[in-house]
């Protein structure tokens, strides 16, 4: 057995906590996210929930767990489908080289040098704001990452001999891909599909602050945040709740992703 | 006796930044069924772009490969698939040449792919493990992974997965550089035992003399793409003709001379 | 005497359960421009025990014993002091001139670095001094190639600026761990040549580490042969490869080619 690095241990178990809470938002949370309460308006946090209540008197809990489903959801979703399509292209260009992997890879350069959210509010413009749209924007912006790493990892795994004596073997590129290449790659997209999932996570935010995102009255911790400008002063959890929870899952799928890339850092390996 | 492998005027040249180099120039080679042919250089001798094309990797600017009077790249590829089970490689570092996220059931059975016939399941699991067996490890290895061996015994799987279609030929690049001294030597042995066994025919490459005149019945040296010198083992390595040859030879540090004292008064 | 490793042990941290020792209380002595070779297969902790004599041994290592380098102990000295002793004392010749060298760097620059800086020399006389370093390690052409970077030069010539930046600074002590193993033979034979040239002219001790008996029997006086961090045998290497007292030792020269050890055959061996 090898020992957990610690940034492993408190990344998962942040992680693990926030996945936890999005799930168990599904079928509870201390109070009705949407029912608003004009009573307890603006309330701090302990004399209504445990975070207070918004300016319209929901419980800022609830809604925070709510919201974690919207933003996990939406950031894993688009994180998954960039990082297979980016994956794709990226051990794509290393089997095949040539004039396909250039092709490939200066369309990346491209793509990267749109920023997600720009690409989102034209997106938008052209799809009206949804979790589509923010799916759609995070995930594009996905793919040239995820192409950019696996074609790095897969051409180093490609110089290896065991891949001659596979080809010596009579096997093709797509199936030396299969069997060598990707298992050999995991970790390494692994460790990327948590650090982007937590930059996801910070796009999707962005996107419902400007407004691109989920259409209210789903709950978004981005739109949280944009609502509550108005109250900064007045009732500065609306804005330290949110706040805080885009951190702690930055924060969590950060450490997550360094752990994870410590554990399989085949120096580390050798040393144990 | 007959040519199993047969290699006529045989160039490999690139081209970087306009200008051309001849990896390989012009090299024609034979070697006999059940023979050892040698082929000895250093660096940028074309040798390991030798094997690169003899085992069909790499496509020649001209010249041919025939193997069993076939031309490999002439052949279809079905016909090049049907081929390569004649024909199989042992790479110079065990640490790259075995991937390891795979047992070594599976690293074994790898060029059984070549074979539609293969055995499967049980079948294949048995004849891995008398593979296994027969260049020296256990059969009750198949199911662990390459991590968990040392570097010679890494090297007899790699011999064990190229023995698995019964090849005819047995290209080894390097096969022993990369082990310790006594490994080799062991290495070298479990070749001859093999070629006793199953009449395989060897194209053996090495920079390493002393290991040529070990296990090989010809030689050819090669400098520079080209080939220098060919003939048996014995009578080139005894009484080279070709000048670099002897250079290659002199070279070679021998237990000859012992200690820096003796030397010097020797060369006086 | 110089160089005196008394009952050498090192042992290596592991991430779980105790300590491992790779090295088993090894003696050995060295006087001055005397030259031992160091042999054994991967394993047996050569190179452990060439980077304890350098103090380079990695956090993760303890050693006991004492290395002493003209009564100094080398295992007690702060990385302050080491750094004073690596260099001037002791210099260091590695085995793949390409990762030893700064790729960005031209050679007769990294030659001059460490003269400047711990002789002081101008930059005018330290380009000097590199020049006429170069032309000991018979660098063909040394005023066109002090400009050269390392990779517009072969491999036997980065070896020999390796050997150039090792001798600048005048050691007492050269230990050289497989200097050779990377090249080809025509060129190993050429390095071996200058490097047991330029040690018997300047008088300088030399630690040769390698896996190759005949590089061993080429230029050392003394040999020790070692097994997984044990002393098998040490002696005048004459002695050792002709008349072995060890069974390993009989093991390693049998399993040499023939070709090799063929000379060795003498009527009384």
């Amino acid at each position: 057995m090898k020992r957990f690095p610690i940034s492993l241990i408190l990344g998962g178990l942040i992680t693990g906590a926030l996945i936890g809470a999005a799930l168990l938002s599904r079928v509870w949370t201390p109070a009705d996210p949407t029912a608003m309460n004009i009573l307890n308006r603006l309330k701090g946090p302990g004399e209504a929930g445990l975070l207070g209540a918004d300016q319209i008197g929901r419980d800022v809990f609830s809604i925070i767990m709510a919201g974690a489903w919207t933003s996990l959801g939406i950031a894993m979703t688009a994180t998954l489908l960039g990082g297979a399509i980016g994956t794709l292209i990226g051990v794509s260009a290393a089997a095949k080289g040539g004039v396909f992997e250039r092709l490939a890879m200066a369309i990346n350069g491209v793509l990267f040098s749109f920023p997600p959210i720009l690409s989102a509010i034209l997106l938008g413009a052209l799809m009206g704001p949804g979790a589509l749209t923010s799916i759609t924007a995070i995930g594009v912006f996905m793919i040239p990452v995820f192409a950019r790493v696996s074609r790095g990892a897969a051409l180093q795994i490609w110089s290896r001999d065991f891949v001659q004596a596979a080809r010596m073997a009579g096997k093709g590129p797509a199936l030396i891909t299969l069997q060598h290449i990707l298992p050999n790659i995991s970790a390494q997209i692994i460790v990327q599909l948590a650090i982007q999932t937590g930059l996801g996570i910070l796009s999707e935010a962005g996107l419902s602050f400007l407004g691109m995102g989920v259409a209210p009255p789903t709950p978004s911790w981005g739109r949280m945040l944009a609502d509550a400008q108005t109250f900064l002063s007045s009732a500065p959890h609306l804005v330290l709740a949110p706040g805080l929870a885009i951190a702690l899952a930055v924060l969590g799928l950060n450490l997550l992703g360094d752990g994870l890339r410590d554990l399989t850092d085949p120096r580390r390996r050798q040393a144990s | 006796m007959a040519e199993i492998l047969k290699v006529q005027n045989l160039s490999r040249h690139y081209t970087l930044n306009g200008t051309t180099i001849k990896a390989l120039d012009e090299v024609t080679l034979g070697l006999e069924e059940g023979r050892i042919l040698g082929v000895v250089g250093e660096s940028g001798s074309g040798k390991s772009t030798l094997a690169k094309l003899v085992m069909a990797l790499d496509r020649p600017t001209s010249g041919e490969v025939r193997l069993d009077g076939d031309n490999l790249f002439d052949l279809s590829p079905r016909q090049l698939r049907a081929a390569r089970r004649n024909f199989q490689m042992v790479f110079q570092d065990p640490y790259s040449s075995l991937d390891p996220r795979q047992t070594v059931e599976k690293i074994i059975a790898e060029p059984l792919h070549l074979d539609p016939d293969a055995p499967k399941g049980r079948a294949r699991r048995d004849r891995v493990g008398e593979l296994l067996e027969d260049v020296g490890l256990s059969a009750a290895d198949v199911s662990r992974y390459p991590h968990e061996f040392s570097g010679g015994q890494r090297q007899r799987i790699a011999i064990a997965r190229a023995l698995i279609t019964k090849p005819r030929l047995l290209v080894a690049d390097e096969a022993t550089s990369a082990l310790d001294l006594t490994v080799q030597k062991q290495i070298l042995e479990l070749i001859l035992k093999l070629r006793a066994e199953h009449g395989i025919s060897v194209l053996f490459i090495t920079h390493n003399i002393g290991v040529v005149d070990e296990i090989c019945d010809e030689v050819a040296v090669m400098q520079h793409g080209r080939l220098v010198e060919t003939g048996p083992a014995r009578a080139v390595l005894d009484s080279p003709d070709k000048a670099y040859t002897r250079q290659l030879l002199a070279a070679e540090p021998t237990l000859e001379v012992i200690g820096r004292k003796a030397r010097r008064t020797a060369t006086r | 005497m110089m160089l005196s490793i008394e009952n050498l042990r090192v042992s290596f941290a592991r991430e779980h359960g105790d300590p491992v020792e790779v090295v088993h209380g090894i003696n050995v002595t060295l006087d001055k421009g005397e030259t031992l070779g160091i042999v054994g297969e991967s394993g047996s902790g050569k190179s452990v025990l060439s980077l304890a004599t350098m103090g380079l041994l990695p956090r993760t290592a303890t050693a006991s014993g004492k290395i002493l380098l003209d009564g100094e102990d080398i295992l007690s000295m702060s990385e302050r002091q080491l750094c004073r002793v690596r260099g001037r004392k002791i210099g260091m010749i590695f085995q793949e001139p390409m990762t030893a060298l700064n790729p960005s760097m031209r050679v007769g620059a990294q030659i001059a670095e460490g003269l400047r800086l711990s002789q002081g020399l101008s930059r005018r006389a330290a380009r000097a001094e590199a020049l006429r370093l170069l032309d000991m390690v018979k660098i063909p052409r040394a005023a066109d190639r002090i400009d050269s970077f390392p990779h517009e030069m072969s491999g036997g010539q980065r070896q020999r600026v390796g050997i150039a930046i090792a001798l600048a600074l005048k050691p007492e002590l050269l230990i050289a761990d497989e200097p050779t193993t990377a090249l080809d033979v025509t060129v190993q034979a050429e390095v071996l040549d200058i490097l047991d040239e330029l040690v018997s002219e300047l008088g300088i001790s030399l630690i040769l580490i390698s896996h190759d008996l005949g590089v061993i029997a080429r230029i050392t006086d003394r040999t020790l042969v070692m097994y997984r961090g044990d002393e098998m045998e040490q002696g005048e290497t004459e002695q050792v490869l002709r008349r072995p007292a060890h069974a390993y030792t009989r093991k390693l020269i049998s399993a040499l080619p023939n070709r090799v050890r063929s000379a060795l055959e003498t009527p009384d061996g």
